[in-house]
């Protein structure tokens, strides 16, 4: 923990060094970023951006993970199902994110809907392919063990598998998060009148590189919060039965 | 169908049994394989490494329906199973294990059951932190606890030592002792079959069929007096046979 510290405050040092050597129109120091933050954030601009992002990626992420998580396990539990939509999920893995996202735009018109969509498709192979993988590798013995145990449907699904594809999950999480988050930046930047992704086409418009970070670095320790405090929880907690040398 | 009457009975007879080899042949598992055990009764199929006999299990199981033959089971109550690996989920506790497949059982019978298995101490650990020997205990545990109308227990002391095995023999014999259920034993282990079992059932090698029936006359007495050593010497005669 400590050295992670120490990394960042170097980094904070190596950008104060930079800044103080080079143009400050190109690269600000940290107070500089920092004093527009303050009054970005007083205006009530920053949160304003902020919280429509994190809405977008909070919808995007939800239903990528949903419909790729149903789809993953038709996929992991049916060869047939797996065989026809394997192809699909292939083209969609290798379509350029931009790709997705202009037309989604050209078809859906400029819209939250086709936002959210395209970001929403960007991720959902993935989510497909990880789920897919996780049933795959269910135990057939447990399986078993709770047909003769009479489990019921319910039971046999939250006790059985649900545990079994929780460590899936949380892979599918940890990637999905990070994913979507840079995809809704991007919808934003190229068709929302706000967010964080509109706020930084402004300051790239204006050549304002203090706007920029003002923006950018906010979103980021979001992010990165979220993912300490929730993601990597989470992690734990599904794989807490398993013996800690193993 | 099964015979009217209030006693449970279980009836065997599985024809025939295959499976598909990798080249798309079919290869022969069990070929006429046929027993009967009445309720209160523990039979042992004994048979080599190999011999179909995890094949039958699942058959009596229900967990394949792929086989000509009939098995009828007793129409009421449950089945309870220790297969050969304890199969128990990794991320529950033993107690757990145990309550999940059997809901209906009470605290107090859980409790009795992991005493009578030497597991008191274990209830709240995960099967992860515990022996193979103790793992084996609480998958024993479980099968009780569902109160089985047909007991079934597919090798169940396999790869334990051997002092081990014999002190979970015996608690098991009690246990079989004292309730009325049908238990179906399968085993490569003469003495265990000799320990456990009112009749023995030997199986030849692969594809089974039983070439031998033997009944005991005092059951779960043990290996060492001189019907355990009469018993053990005509399963090797039948087996040589064979």
């Amino acid at each position: 923990m400590t050295a992670r510290l120490i990394s960042l405050l170097a980094l904070l040092a190596l950008w104060q060094t930079a800044a103080h050597f080079g143009n400050p129109r190109l690269l600000p120091g940290p107070m500089a970023v920092f004093a527009t933050m303050k009054s970005e954030a007083a205006s009530g601009a920053l949160f304003g951006a902020l919280s429509a992002t994190l809405a977008r990626v909070a919808a995007a992420f939800l239903l990528a993970m949903a419909a790729g998580s149903a789809i993953g396990y038709a996929m992991g539990r049916n060869a047939l199902v797996d065989r026809v939509a394997d192809p699909w999920i292939i083209v969609l893995l290798n379509l350029p994110a931009l790709v997705i996202i202009v037309l989604a735009y050209i078809w859906a018109g400029l819209n939250e809907a086709a936002a959210i969509g395209a970001v929403a498709l960007n991720k959902l192979p993935i989510a497909v392919v990880t789920i897919r993988e996780g049933v795959r590798a269910l135990d057939a013995e447990l399986d078993e063990m709770a047909r003769v145990f009479g489990f019921s449907r319910l039971r046999r699904l939250s006790h059985v598998v649900v545990p079994q594809l929780a460590p899936f999950f949380a892979a599918a999480t940890r990637a999905g998060l990070s994913l979507v988050w840079k995809i809704v930046l991007v919808v934003e930047l190229m068709g929302r009148p706000n967010g964080v992704g509109f706020e930084i086409n402004v300051a790239f418009q204006l050549f304002d590189v203090p706007l920029l970070l003002a923006y950018a670095l906010p979103f980021t320790a979001i992010m990165l919060i979220i993912e300490t405090l929730l993601v990597q929880p989470f992690e734990r907690h599904v794989s807490r039965w398993r013996p800690r040398a193993a | 169908m099964s015979p009217a009457g209030d006693r449970a009975r279980l009836e065997a007879r599985v024809a025939g049994k295959s499976f598909q080899t990798a080249s798309g042949q079919s290869a022969p598992v069990i070929a006429d394989l046929s027993f009967a055990l009445d309720e209160g009764e523990t039979g042992a199929l004994i048979g080599p490494s190999g011999c179909g006999k995890s094949t039958l299990m699942r058959i009596l199981a229900g967990l394949d329906r792929n086989f000509e033959g009939t098995v009828h089971i007793p129409a009421q109550g449950r089945i309870g199973m220790a297969f050969q690996e304890p199969r128990l989920l990794p991320w529950r506790s033993l107690e757990d294990n145990v309550r999940l497949a059997a809901p209906e059982a009470s605290e107090a019978e859980i409790a009795a059951l992991f005493a009578a298995l030497g597991l008191s101490e274990h209830r709240t650990h995960f099967p992860g932190e515990l022996s193979v020997g103790l793992a084996r205990r609480a998958a024993l545990a479980r099968a009780f606890a569902v109160r089985p109308t047909l007991l079934l227990l597919d090798e169940p002391f396999v790869s334990l030592d051997a002092p081990l095995a014999r002190q979970m023999q015996r608690d098991l014999a009690r246990l079989v002792e004292s309730r009325r259920m049908i238990t179906v034993l399968v085993t490569h282990d003469v003495d265990e079959a000799i320990a456990l079992a009112d009749r023995i059932f030997v199986l030849s090698a692969r594809p089974a069929r039983v070439i031998g029936e033997i009944r005991v006359a005092s059951p779960r007495s043990g290996m060492n007096g001189e019907e355990g050593r009469a018993i053990a010497a005509r399963i090797e005669a039948l087996r040589g046979a064979g």
